[in-house]
């Protein structure tokens, strides 16, 4: 039994905490929005060093249904930090709102969907996983109550989802139809690239690639980016879609293996597109979390081309890649929302002079938007680098070639953010604003985290021992 | 040896006055931070001084009474594959010591003379910071102990250089100075980095003493792949010290790389005479000293080429000279004529024998004409002060205005006129000795040069000090003009060395060899030069003493000439001519034309490409979910048809 709780020692420790938002909620008053914000952000990082100091056992239980290992508690680890700053940086806008406690909740049910989704070893428990991140993750959306936009987010992501959910169990049947079982363990070796088969992984994979926002799935994710509160973009761009890569990585190196042919094939096409598509649609945006979804749309181009590699090299690149990406990304979002909540502006002309009022937070941003960018020496630089890397061991020099061109288009426009900070300036001076503590402390962490990985290699070679390729 | 490391103090001194200064000037008061800079830089000159001392008397030789070159003090700096490294350190021997003591006692004089002369100065403070960035990078470059250690005080002393004449940016016509100088300089530099290159390879060694020891060995693998490769007929070791001469020849003002020099003079005075007259400038010389072991053993051709070069610049500039009539241009050219005999003193002088003998006369006018063009400068600053004009028609008959400067400017004069028994008269004719032995021709050049420069420096005397009053200043107007007791004594020091530099037995202390050389006295052989240098005085006595027209009849006289000579042989105008006319529009305009409408263009149509792709499939995202999902399903089926039928 003692074992059984280590091993779902994070999966438990969210349960705990949403039965104590629950209790909360039922007991707690509207004054409690800045206990339960302080609660959270106290609680999270304990159930983080929880997990560290207690690592789930390597191996499998309940039938094969649940794995873990080392990797996939370092991701769950890496996932629970971002929500942590998340949850640090999104206190200023929760205060002002009516239903805080509802918020955790559901953050949290979307995150434990996503620890399942990452310790699933079956196909069935896969699929209950995902939903359990998605559904959540729809309401989330719609947590602006009272602005239209929001609403409407939130229909597209459970419509899209409803729809990408239905070809994935449609594909999950017809892989057991073809193969007699769900089990990833036994999967493999009964792929023999029948068409039926093909048919099955190809459905699956459009479920992956639904969520990641692989072009041409991606239509959804601009139109819930832009409608959804600040917070939740940062969610749903960082924490859902991270976690997404890993399962896509590890999936398609273990379960789809025999396929590598064919979805080789397929992740180096939509690469290509990915990249391209995601930055010609961010040149034009004008609004910040439009440009970041499409931004984070072509990230995704890099990451299929990391995975393409089919090595070792392929899976660690991809889980430093987010590592780098969570705080890269969180940093951006973090200024955004801080923006945000105080001026509701959401533009990139919203940003003209802000250098001039607030100098530190536009450093911060800067800097995020060159670590996305891939600028030395920010980490992002690093991230990119093993990325291509990666790739380059498949000599497939065409993709690499439009990955480099793309990062100069990419360079463009996360430049011109930097220059509506620092160069434009504006009519309406922006007032100065004054983070409290817990967003100064996420800001902190996400600084130093791009400033430091990028030096710290044991961070690397560390993913890279957990690692395996084909 | 232990007791030169103190050596190290002498550059850094001056460089903590410049931190000191360059942090903290502005909150200094008055003078303070003039003192404070001085103060570092006494200490400087003492441990320079002290180290002449104890180097030359006393524990300098080696046990066969020989000179020997002391390191001191070195550490690896840059650690390179294949044994190359990069050190820094510093190095003793006698040309180093004679230039420690040069620098350090000008510089001091120049840092006592600004208390005065530059006070009042809104960058006070920020004057004598670049007054220690000078004089720590000039030290340090003496005291290099290889090429590339040497080549980063070098480019220092330029950037030094820079500052102090840009030192009024307010003035269009200084900041164009600083530009010029640092632009041809930097040119020459290029070269310099070319021979460095070419040098270490040749050699495996960037270290001056391997370096000499290894491309001077006949038997030696260096010196056999260094002459035995070549371009266009010349070895590659003759290409290197050639390169390595051009560095020199554009820090030192030859000929054709001569042009900034008098614009330079856009500076402060005191600065014209620290560095545009005693230091910086004689770089050069130092450089080509500082080789000279393999120039004259193994590259006979490019000795040839110094001792031309430096022979032209001479007369060339001394011509010149005679026709200007801003007294600080006069002066600068007058340098650039005397850095042109050192130069070829160096170029005739061979590895051995009495020819050998032109080494150490190139270092004694070295030091001498330190002493006396600074004073030359200093005096003339004194002069522009008083009548507030560089313009030699403005003056006049100043002599009882100015009583100190009008003797110690006389005494320079006379010293570099050649005059027994001022110091320049000594050096002169040790060069001229030299010069005679090997290379007649040089020998003529050099005895005209001398005549000519009697005569002018004697014009700028007689115009300043003599003649007519100028109607433009009262007497009333120039009493109390000549400066306090700081100002003077930077005068009469230097012009007691003027007096007596010549006396000191220079051979005993600085020779190629390291052993004692006896330098050329004859007084047969001085009949020519001093008579010819006492026939410029006078001319120039007669001419300008008291107003006259003989000057114009002749100006009149030589015609195109005298014309040509004013207008500087239209050197500036061909250098336009080459950098406009044939630079900018061939080379330049069509590779700007290149840069706009292909590499831009290709980059704009990369741009343009990309606003276009994303103009069109903008309409894609409706914002339509049924749509969205009508992409997904299209997409699906089409991967599974691919996937099943083509790629299967």
């Amino acid at each position: 039994m003692n074992e059984i709780v280590q091993f779902m020692l994070p999966e438990l420790g969210l349960t705990v905490l949403l039965f104590v938002l629950l209790f909360v909620r039922i007991v707690g008053k509207l004054e409690l929005a800045g206990q339960v914000c302080q609660l959270m952000n106290i609680a999270l990082p304990i159930l983080a060093l929880c997990m560290w100091f207690m690592p789930a056992p390597e191996g499998a239980q309940f039938g094969g249904m649940m794995i873990s290992s080392k990797l996939i508690v370092t991701e769950k680890l890496l996932l629970l930090v971002g929500t942590w700053i998340i949850s640090l940086f999104s206190s200023p806008w929760l205060r002002g709102h009516r239903h805080p406690a509802e918020f955790y909740m559901l953050m949290l049910s979307t995150l434990m969907g996503i620890f399942f989704l990452l310790s699933s070893g079956d196909f069935l428990l896969f699929f209950l996983a995902l939903e359990l991140s998605a559904i959540p993750l729809a309401a989330l959306c719609n947590f602006d109550l009272e602005k239209h936009v929001s609403g409407e987010s939130a229909m597209k992501m459970i419509f899209s989802s409803a729809l990408s959910s239905g070809i994935l169990l449609f594909g999950i049947s017809l892989l057991y139809g073809a193969t007699g079982t769900l089990s990833f363990v036994q999967i493999p070796a009964l792929l023999d690239g029948s068409p039926l088969q093909i048919m099955a992984f190809v459905m699956i994979f459009t479920g992956f690639a639904f969520k990641l926002s692989i072009v041409p799935f991606h239509f959804w994710t601009a139109d819930v980016y832009e409608g959804a509160p600040v917070p939740v973009t940062a969610f749903l761009s960082v924490i859902s879609k991270g976690s997404m890569a890993f399962v896509f990585v590890s999936a398609l190196y273990t379960v789809f293996r025999p396929l590598s042919e064919i979805w080789y094939i397929a992740i180096t096409l939509l690469a290509v597109i990915s990249m391209t598509v995601g930055n010609l649609f961010a040149i034009r945006q004008q609004n910040l979390k439009r440009f970041l979804a499409f931004s984070s749309i072509a990230q995704v181009g890099y990451l299929l081309i990391g995975i393409s590699g089919s090595s070792i090299d392929g899976m660690s690149s991809v889980v430093y890649f987010v590592l780098v990406y969570v705080f890269s990304n969180l940093a951006a979002f973090a200024v955004i929302t801080l923006v945000s909540s105080a001026t509701s502006r959401e533009t990139i002309d919203g940003l003209k002079g802000f250098h001039a009022s607030n100098p530190l937070l536009a450093w911060v941003l800067a800097l995020a938007l060159f670590s996305l960018a891939g600028i030395p020496p920010t980490a992002g630089f690093f991230g990119k680098f093993f990325l291509l890397t990666a790739g380059a061991a498949k000599w497939n020099s065409p993709v690499l070639i439009v990955a480099a061109l793309n990062m100069v288009v990419s360079l463009y426009y996360y430049l011109r953010v930097v220059k509506a900070m620092f160069m434009d300036s504006s009519d309406d001076t922006m007032i100065r604003l004054t983070p409290n503590v817990s967003v100064q402390f996420a800001l902190l962490l996400c600084t130093a985290g791009i400033l430091l990985l990028g030096f710290y290699s044991p961070a690397y070679e560390w993913i890279r021992s957990l690692s395996f390729g084909i | 040896m232990n007791m030169f490391t103190q050596a190290v103090w002498i550059p850094l001194l001056p460089f903590l006055s410049f931190l000191l200064l360059g942090f903290f000037g502005k909150y200094l008061k008055g003078t303070t931070a003039g003192w404070l800079a001085t103060v570092f830089l006494l200490g400087a000159a003492a441990i320079s001084f002290n180290i002449a001392y104890e180097y030359f008397f006393l524990f300098g030789k080696d046990a066969n009474g020989v000179y020997q070159t002391i390191v001191p003090l070195k550490m690896t700096w840059l650690q390179f594959a294949g044994g190359l490294s990069i050190d820094m350190g510093l190095l003793i021997d006698p040309i180093a010591v004679m230039m420690l003591v040069v620098v350090t006692f000008i510089s001091l004089m120049v840092h006592l003379y600004s208390l005065g002369y530059m006070k009042g100065e809104e960058r006070f403070s920020t004057y004598y910071a670049y007054l220690g960035l000078f004089t720590f990078s000039m030290l340090g470059l003496v005291l290099s102990v290889n090429l590339f250690q040497i080549y980063i005080f070098w480019e220092l002393v330029g950037v030094s250089s820079f500052l102090l004449i840009g030192f009024y940016f307010d003035r269009a016509s200084a900041i164009a100075a600083a530009k010029k100088a640092f632009i041809v300089t930097r040119f020459a530099d290029l070269g310099f980095l070319i021979g460095i290159l070419v040098l270490s390879s040749a050699a495996g060694t960037l270290d001056f003493q391997t370096l000499i020891q290894r491309l001077t060995d006949s038997t030696g693998e260096g010196l056999h792949t260094a002459t035995a490769t070549g371009f266009l007929g010349v070895s590659a070791l003759t290409w290197g010290l050639l390169l390595i001469f051009m560095g020199g020849a554009g820090k030192s003002a030859m000929f054709p790389l001569h042009i900034w020099l008098p614009d330079a003079m856009e500076g402060p005075t005191p600065v014209s005479a620290l560095i545009h007259a005693a230091t910086m400038v004689v770089a050069g010389v130092y450089l080509v000293a500082r080789l000279f072991g393999i120039f004259a053993f193994s590259a006979p051709g490019a000795m040839e080429v110094v001792a031309w070069v430096g022979a032209i610049s001479s007369l060339f500039a001394a011509v010149i000279a005679c026709t200007q009539t801003d007294i600080k241009r006069v002066l600068a050219y007058s340098t650039m004529s005397q850095i042109g005999y050192m130069m070829f003193a160096l170029g005739v002088s061979g590895g051995s024998g009495e020819a050998v003998d032109g080494f150490t006369a190139a270092n004694f006018h070295l030091f001498t004409h330190a002493m006396f063009k600074a004073l030359l400068f200093l005096g003339a600053g004194m002069v522009i002060h008083a009548v507030h004009s560089n313009e030699l028609k403005d003056m006049g008959g100043l002599r009882k205005q100015l009583p100190v400067t009008h003797l110690t400017f006389l005494i320079a004069c006379l010293a570099i006129a050649g005059v027994p028994p001022f110091a320049g008269f000594f050096s002169k004719e040790a060069i001229l000795h030299a010069a005679h032995l090997t290379h007649p021709a040089i020998y003529w050049i050099g005895i005209i040069t001398a005549a000519l420069t009697a005569f002018y420096m004697f014009r700028l005397y007689f115009g300043i000090f003599h003649g007519a009053t100028s109607s433009h200043h009262g007497d009333s107007h120039h009493h109390g003009h000549e400066g306090d007791f700081f100002q003077k004594l930077p005068l009469i020091l230097l012009g007691v060395a003027s007096m007596t530099a010549g006396f000191i037995p220079f051979g005993n202390f600085v020779s190629f060899s390291g052993r004692p050389v006896e330098l050329h006295t004859d007084l047969a052989f001085s009949i020519l030069p001093v008579s010819l240098s006492l026939v410029g005085i006078l001319i120039a006595a007669w001419f300008y003493r008291k107003p006259s027209e003989m000057p114009d009849k002749v100006a009149g006289f030589f015609g195109s000439v005298f014309t040509a000579a004013r207008q500087k042989f239209y050197i500036d105008e061909i250098y336009l001519f080459i950098t406009r006319k044939i630079i900018f529009k061939l080379i330049a305009a069509p590779a700007a034309w290149f840069d706009r409408s292909i590499i831009d263009g290709t980059v704009n149509t990369f741009g343009v490409a990309a606003q276009t792709g994303s103009e069109s499939i903008s309409d894609l995202q409706t914002g339509k979910v049924q749509s969205y999902a009508a992409w997904f399903v299209g997409a699906t089926l089409l991967l599974i048809i691919v996937f099943i039928y083509f790629i299967h």
